[in-house]
């Protein structure tokens, strides 16, 4: 009764931001997708392990980031669309075809967009690592690199320094290299992430790095990494690996 | 086979999409997505995919409410904005020159993106507004024109396809769609270049430049443009503008991409980083002038903000 003699606005606000940042890296013959797994609303951490990366096929991998709540349905959806391709076709969706179905699939939600930051790693059919990011109603491009999320601001000027070498002369005779190996692209991942943990509030509690190898390639760089798990069951095709990590928890 | 026949023997496409449809309604216990082939744009027969909107009394209002970053700069959700593109036709065809700046407010979201859409071999489309609907609707563009091409055995002309975009976004007015687009190509006429944009406009011309920078770009260009430009000195105005575009538009810049259409198709000539077009120009390449477009090399010596080289740089001459 109270209100009456106020005009009160009402809004539909279907809408909430969950913290967290989200990393992919695309090497010569592998490709390294990373995320934290902390999600918070506003000052408050809901739980220290949600997961942001997940394993599509055995070549692609998915991060997303932005409304957790969106984020997980799209996830799901993308992995039903792909589960119905290998019914109809015997054989997983290649990456640049996913990445096209993210396209339209956010795109669909055009005029109620799910609130989600994507970022698609994974080896393409010519066996070249490759990411491909998106923005939340589906403009997609592929890239070397590419940071999303609360902490994108703090990850991504680190990684065109690191991986794009912007605004640096190589020394006389040499030539900045076009591919990094998988270890010096591990401990760049794992750097941004410990950095923006130490910087920004929203991000922190553990990490999960997937590194997908191209058909054929030697482990080499990855045998002695600590806490890594082979999540693929073969050695021929494309294999997936998981890295977890303990981030600082205040 | 007989609907197969019945689908894409008629002429006119109206016909065509309702025999489409009704074939379609026949076998509606196996949709496109039990097969997995709803990847994508699932079938055209079906006509214009259709879209969630939220149950709410007016769903653009909603969309402004969550997405438009110049009203309300902490809104959640950022469309990418910023841009400067340009199109002009000349004797030799049709120059397209354009960034690759994306920004999300005043963050530089992407240095790298392609403004420039290769709709198929004859025709370009420019991206400037929102970037995925710039790249969703011309790449649906293109899937139409092909099926042009199938029904009637020649290519559609710039004119038609233009048509086609700017009826299709047009039937979405009010919606909160932005794009402003070139639709640039090689047909039966000739070189043509359509603007055709979100609000419904659909502009013959010679010569176009859409964007926060288009009025740098038009700038360089309305001043060195001719009808006979040589292949050379239109591909040099092209870069020259973008250039300007990048060097005076904070929203603008990175690297300029660079397309040249022809009677036999586009093609596509370069890249070519902004920074490395002040100081150096854009190297050998036809029609380049030898030297930094920027104005601080050719009044270098001439003023006292900017002395000559000798009296400078003490500290480089003992290295």
């Amino acid at each position: 009764m109270a209100s009456l003699a106020h005009p009160q606005q009402r809004q539909f606000n279907p809408y909430s931001e969950n913290g967290g940042t989200i990393l992919a890296i695309a090497g010569a013959d592998f490709s390294v997708i990373a995320g934290d797994t902390r999600q918070s609303e506003g000052y408050s951490i809901q739980t220290r392990y949600a997961p942001k990366v997940f394993r599509l096929t055995d070549r692609a991998v998915l991060a997303v980031n932005g409304f957790a709540a969106d984020g997980n349905m799209f996830v799901k959806k993308v992995k039903q669309r792909l589960e119905w391709y290998r019914h109809a076709h015997a054989k997983d969706m290649p990456l640049r075809a996913i990445a096209r179905l993210i396209q339209t699939m956010l795109y669909a939600r055009r005029f109620f967009p799910y609130y989600v930051y994507n970022i698609l790693g994974g080896i393409e059919e010519d066996g070249t690592g490759a990411v491909y990011s998106f923005d939340p109603v589906g403009s997609y491009e592929r890239e070397a690199c590419r940071a999303a999320g609360a902490a994108s601001s703090l990850v991504q000027p680190f990684l065109d320094n690191q991986i794009y070498f912007k605004n640096q002369r190589p020394a006389p005779g040499t030539s900045h290299p076009v591919h990094l190996p998988l270890p010096t692209v591990l401990s760049i991942v794992i750097d941004s992430f410990t950095s923006a943990t130490e910087r920004h509030i929203e991000v922190g509690d553990g990490l999960e790095i997937y590194v997908v190898l191209a058909k054929g390639r030697n482990l080499q760089g990855l045998e002695g990494i600590r806490g890594m798990q082979e999540l693929t069951v073969t050695e021929d095709g494309e294999r997936v690996f998981v890295v977890r990590r303990e981030l600082k928890k205040d | 086979m007989n609907t197969f026949v019945q689908r894409f023997a008629g002429s006119s496409a109206s016909k065509e999409l309702l025999a489409g449809n009704a074939s379609i309604t026949e076998d509606e216990d196996f949709s496109d997505a039990a097969w997995g082939s709803e990847a994508g744009f699932g079938s055209l027969a079906r006509g214009v995919p259709s879209f969630m909107v939220p149950s709410v009394p007016d769903p653009a209002s909603f969309l402004r409410l969550h997405t438009d970053d110049h009203a309300d700069p902490s809104c959640r959700i950022k469309i990418q904005h910023g841009t400067t593109t340009l199109a002009f036709r000349f004797q030799g065809g049709v120059i397209v020159a354009v960034d690759s700046r994306a920004t999300a407010g005043s963050y530089v979201a992407s240095g790298t993106v392609k403004k420039v859409i290769e709709i198929n071999p004859y025709l370009l489309g420019t991206m400037a507004g929102g970037a995925a609907d710039c790249q969703y609707w011309e790449t649906y563009l293109g899937m139409h024109c092909r099926l042009h091409e199938l029904r009637n055995r020649e290519r559609i002309s710039v004119s038609a396809a233009s048509k086609y975009l700017s009826n299709l976004v047009y039937s979405y007015k009010g919606m909160g769609l932005s794009m402003g687009t070139m639709i640039c190509g090689w047909d039966k006429t000739g070189p043509a270049v359509f603007y055709v944009d979100s609000d419904g406009t659909r502009l013959k011309g010679d010569l176009f430049s859409v964007g926060s920078g288009s009025t740098f770009a038009y700038g360089v260009l309305d001043q060195g443009y001719r009808w006979d430009l040589s292949d050379e000195e239109a591909q040099e105005l092209g870069r020259r503008s973008i250039y300007a575009a990048g060097h005076r538009d904070a929203f603008s810049g990175n690297t300029c991409n660079l397309y040249h259409v022809k009677e036999n198709g586009w093609e596509f000539i370069g890249n070519y980083d902004i920074t490395t077009l002040h100081y150096d120009g854009p190297g050998n390449v036809a029609g380049s002038p030898g030297h930094g477009y920027g104005y601080d090399l050719r009044v270098e010596g001439h003023s006292s903000a900017n002395p000559p080289p000798a009296a400078a740089p003490v500290v480089a001459a003992q290295a």
